[in-house]
């Protein structure tokens, strides 16, 4: 947007050359609320004379209500650029701005306070060096001020301003800054930053912004564009082992192969040998091709694509590695996860967990505690709900190549996608692989699942049924499993309720719990089908997430999906064990389909209306449907 | 050592020219032969060298451009051999849409907005790259890189997704698609520097020449067809112009210079005062044009 000032060049070349040379800082705003973010952005550009006139005079033309003396510029609403934060005078989402001094460039993203747009807060962060944390002066430290503070340091990043705000409301004192500043640098003193540098300033009038403010004479440090132009970044680890997510394998014609990608660090050169991560072939690299012609060596940053020596198998997700320095590959590991969903995280629910080019289903197997924002302390959890933080185990389907995020923000990370609706419901940073991952080996056995099914002379089966409490989902399975046996079928019905009593009775009925419930009967099952088995398993299992967590786990077409379809009314007529007289007087809590939703399935191979139909009738019709599988295979 | 600034800039559009690839099974590039584009697509032809681009440049044409546009259009199509497919709204056409007859608001509707639904719907699009930076605007400051678009092709910014490192979330829903800006962190001025540093060709009319103009709403209006009314108070002068942004004709306004060069124009650019978009005239008809108009699919 703004460009270097106040040269006429005679020579542009010389000068672009320099503008190019010059190194870029990247920083973030952040804080609660109504701390003076958008108008310290708008002040420094403003100052700098980095605003350009049209859209100076824009501003004249959109009303708000904080600009409404018309004498004053808001300069807030030269960042806030959406309708919706015109109207309510707030930051919702990230701005990303540009500027140059002729010192250094700046990209700078101004992120919101309020605590429900915490996630683009840490969009903005997650690329950031520096952050200011802006308190104001009347209100001192809260809690969004300790939140961000956090997720700064746990994102990684290092160097940190205290924009200490608003001090021509306090009368310039000195005595109020200082306090705030004490109070702040025991809080961040847990928090690990490489340096905190405090600023008075007052972003509406400018007072030690751009230059050093009368008004502060007890304040002898520099303002805060100087500070920006002039603060030493963390130089570039030149050791840092070679990493290379494939993010593409190019193959126009059958000449070429190449392996397209970013590299995340280190360097690399033509001659040297790597190592695909996830299966350990060796090879090195033949030539680095790029559309400006092939290189000998390539760096940190630089898209380019690979020809390696040797034929291996390295598809998108996997990456190419130093040989000497390999990155962890597991399907198990520890991480920070913050959380940005309105529905909270639960330990055993399946999702998609997205490094920058791998992708692949994950659960949480455990939350091991949640971090308290205000006071940085660990609180037992069993779930993470909105802009919470927490410690979890991590179990991926496949194993991922990743490093520790401490090691290496590109490789570290990952998010997490929410399967059905597609949103990025959470973010990621990596602590270390779990050592049982390493240890622990499928092991492989002789007598294998294709073995003990053909000896019964029966394909294995999970038929799963759900439908709501009454629905006759065990009547029907009771029915079914006297017709297997009467044939000389292996079969085992696992009842929701039998299962409680035993496996599952140190379970409630929270969401939590139930997930959890569903997970473990979904295993038992697999280890039945595996034993070659046809499993009949009777549990209302209300969420959709949670049997599709149930089918993944099965192999392709062994899961079957049965809808007990009855409606409410009528499973509250028959009531069986009198649950609905109960739950509909409020004695049961999370009752499903009555204070507790239940996801009606989408996708289920059978679909049975229980009303006006016989239970045999209706088994008869499953056993029909492992006839005409059985006739297929 | 340090990727150099404009160095950085590529490889970070490439990454996501290439992520848009790797990740969607029916991408397309927008091409509105601007120098935004012209940027966009000599970053694919590098993206997946030694192979072409795998994926068609469309251009949603209103009928309305410059002619050196659309002769500059078929000169790129034919020179570097890429898959150019050319889309008008058939509609538009037949109500005879157009900025003098309908005003900028209604011929931008029917014949941009529109006509792009139109496009990506008929080829089944599922991901559209777009030259579009952040520095633009001020809605424009607060998009993602990968923009997720509903269904009905609108932009709702409180649905956007949390956009960290270049781990992008490139998944979506039934019938939802997304858009991809490579050039997000980019400013008018790394466009320019990477142009002159690349070589790449542009329209001429980045250039400044003697063309015909009227002044209308403050503004230059170049008199590029007949089709252009002129009021009986207005004269048509021949003046030293170039143009900082392309459109449709009327809707653009020229500004005087001298600049004749890439390096002209960098030079002019370090001590201009004005903004680039101030010469579109469909940025200020309104306060919030720019998100309303992405709220309906606008790119």
């Amino acid at each position: 947007m703004s460009y270097v000032q106040s040269i006429p060049p005679r020579d542009i070349e010389a000068h672009l050359a320099e503008h190019d040379n010059k190194s870029i800082l990247r920083f973030i705003t952040c804080g609660s609320v109504d701390d003076g973010k958008s108008t310290l952005i708008g002040r420094l550009l403003y100052d700098a004379k980095l605003i350009f006139e049209d859209q100076l005079a824009n501003l004249g033309r959109v009303g708000s209500p904080g600009a409404a003396n018309g004498k004053e510029i808001d300069l807030a609403l030269l960042l806030d650029g959406l309708e919706a934060e015109r109207e309510q005078g707030i930051t919702i989402d990230v701005a990303y701005r540009y500027f140059a001094t002729s010192k250094r460039k700046f990209i700078v993203a101004d992120t919101p306070g309020h605590e429900e747009y915490t996630r683009n807060m840490v969009t903005g962060a997650s690329t950031a060096d520096l952050a200011i944390i802006l308190i104001d002066s009347r209100q001192g430290i809260l809690q969004q001020t300790r939140r961000h503070s956090y997720i700064a340091s746990l994102l990684g990043i290092r160097h940190l301003v205290l924009a200490v705000n608003k001090i021509d409301l306090v009368g310039f004192q000195q005595q109020v800054y200082e306090e705030i500043v004490t109070d702040y640098m025991a809080f961040a003193k847990e928090l690990g930053f490489a340096s905190i540098r405090p600023i008075p300033i007052s972003a509406r009038d400018g007072d030690n912004v751009i230059s050093a403010s009368a008004n502060t004479p007890w304040y002898r440090g520099a303002a805060l564009l100087e500070y920006l132009e002039t603060v030493e970044l963390d130089p570039m680890d030149q050791a840092k082992p070679f990493r290379f997510p494939v993010q593409m394998v190019m193959r126009p014609n059958a000449d070429f192969r190449g392996y397209a990608g970013q590299i995340a660090s280190g360097r690399i050169s033509v001659g040297d040998p790597v190592v695909v991560a996830k299966s350990g072939q060796r090879t090195s690299v033949k030539a680095i091709v790029t559309y400006d012609g092939e290189l000998a060596t390539a760096g940190e940053g630089e898209a380019v694509t690979l020809v390696l020596a040797d034929e291996v198998d390295a598809s998108r997700g996997n990456m190419l590695v130093a040989p000497g320095a390999r990155p962890f590959v597991a399907d198990q590991f520890q991480a920070h996860v913050i959380w940005f969903d309105s529905s909270p995280m639960l330990p055993g629910r399946s999702y998609i967990l997205r490094t920058e080019t791998d992708s692949v289903s994950a659960t949480v197997t455990a939350l091991k505690h949640q971090v308290n924002i205000n006071s940085c302390i660990r609180e037992a959890a069993k779930s993470l709900q909105m802009n919470e933080v927490g410690v979890c185990n991590v179990s991926t389907q496949a194993p991922i190549a990743f490093d520790a995020y401490a090691d290496n923000r590109a490789t570290g990370n990952f998010i997490i996608v929410d399967r059905v609706t597609n949103a990025t419901v959470g973010a990621g940073l990596i602590d270390f692989p779990l050592r049982r991952a390493d240890n622990v080996h499928w092991h492989a056995l002789e007598v294998n699942k294709s073995a003990r099914s053909a000896m019964k002379n029966q394909l294995p089966a999970v038929l799963w049924f759900t439908g709501l409490s009454g629905s006759g989902k065990s009547t029907i399975a009771n029915e079914l499993d006297r017709i297997l046996h009467a044939q000389g079928k292996h079969s085992y019905l696992l009842d929701g309720d039998n299962v409680r009593h035993g496996l599952n009775r140190d379970l409630g009925f929270t969401e939590e719990d139930r997930v959890e419930n569903i997970r473990r009967v979904a295993e038992v099952a697999k280890l039945m089908a595996d034993a070659g088995l046809i499993v009949l398993v009777s549990f209302i299992s209300p969420f959709r997430d949670e049997r599709r967590m149930a089918r993944e786990l099965m192999e392709e077409g062994e899961f079957i999906e049965i809808f007990v379809d009855t409606p409410l009314d009528e499973c509250a007529r028959r009531d069986p064990k009198g649950l609905y007289e109960k739950a509909l007087a409020g004695k049961i809590a999370n009752f499903t389909g009555v204070s507790s939703p239940y996801e009606v399935p989408e996708n289920a191979e059978l679909h049975l209306q229980t009303v006006g139909h016989e239970p045999i009738d209706l088994a008869l019709k499953i056993e029909e449907f492992l006839e005409k599988r059985m006739d297929d295979e | 050592m340090s990727l150099i600034h404009l160095r950085r800039l590529e490889a970070e559009a490439i990454h996501a020219i290439r992520e848009a690839v790797a990740t969607f099974s029916n991408p397309v590039a927008l091409y509105s032969i601007g120098k935004d584009s012209s940027v966009l697509l000599h970053l694919a032809m590098k993206a997946f060298y030694p192979a072409k681009p795998p994926f068609p440049f469309l251009h949603v044409d209103t009928r309305w451009k410059f002619r050196e546009m659309i002769a500059f259009r078929d000169r790129m199509a034919r020179e570097l051999g890429f898959n150019l497919l050319v889309h008008v709204n058939q509609d538009g056409i037949d109500q005879d849409i157009g900025p003098f007859s309908h005003g900028s608001n209604v011929h931008t509707h029917v014949m941009k907005t529109m006509a792009l639904r139109q496009a990506l719907e008929k080829y089944g699009f599922d991901a559209a790259l777009a030259g579009a930076r952040r520095d633009e605007e001020k809605s424009r400051a607060k998009e993602r890189i990968f923009s997720i678009r509903s269904a009905q092709h609108g932009w709702d910014p409180k649905r956007q997704r949390p956009e960290m490192w270049k781990t992008y979330n490139t998944r979506v829903g039934q019938g939802e698609t997304m858009r991809v800006f490579p050039l997000s962190n980019w400013t008018e001025f790394d466009i320019w520097q990477y142009i002159l540093r690349e070589e790449i060709p542009i329209v001429p009319l980045y250039f400044a020449a003697r063309r015909p103009v009227v002044k209308r709403d403050g503004m230059l209006i170049m008199v590029d067809d007949e089709r252009m009314p002129i009021q009986p108070d207005e004269k048509v002068l021949e003046q030293q112009v170039r143009f900082r942004s392309l459109g449709c004709y009327p809707l653009t306004g020229a500004v005087e210079s001298e600049a004749a060069t890439v390096p002209d124009i960098l030079r002019e650019m370090l001590t201009v005062r004005t903004s680039e978009r101030q010469s579109r005239l469909i940025d200020t008809d309104e306060v919030g044009a720019m998100e309303k108009r992405k709220r309906e699919g606008y790119f």
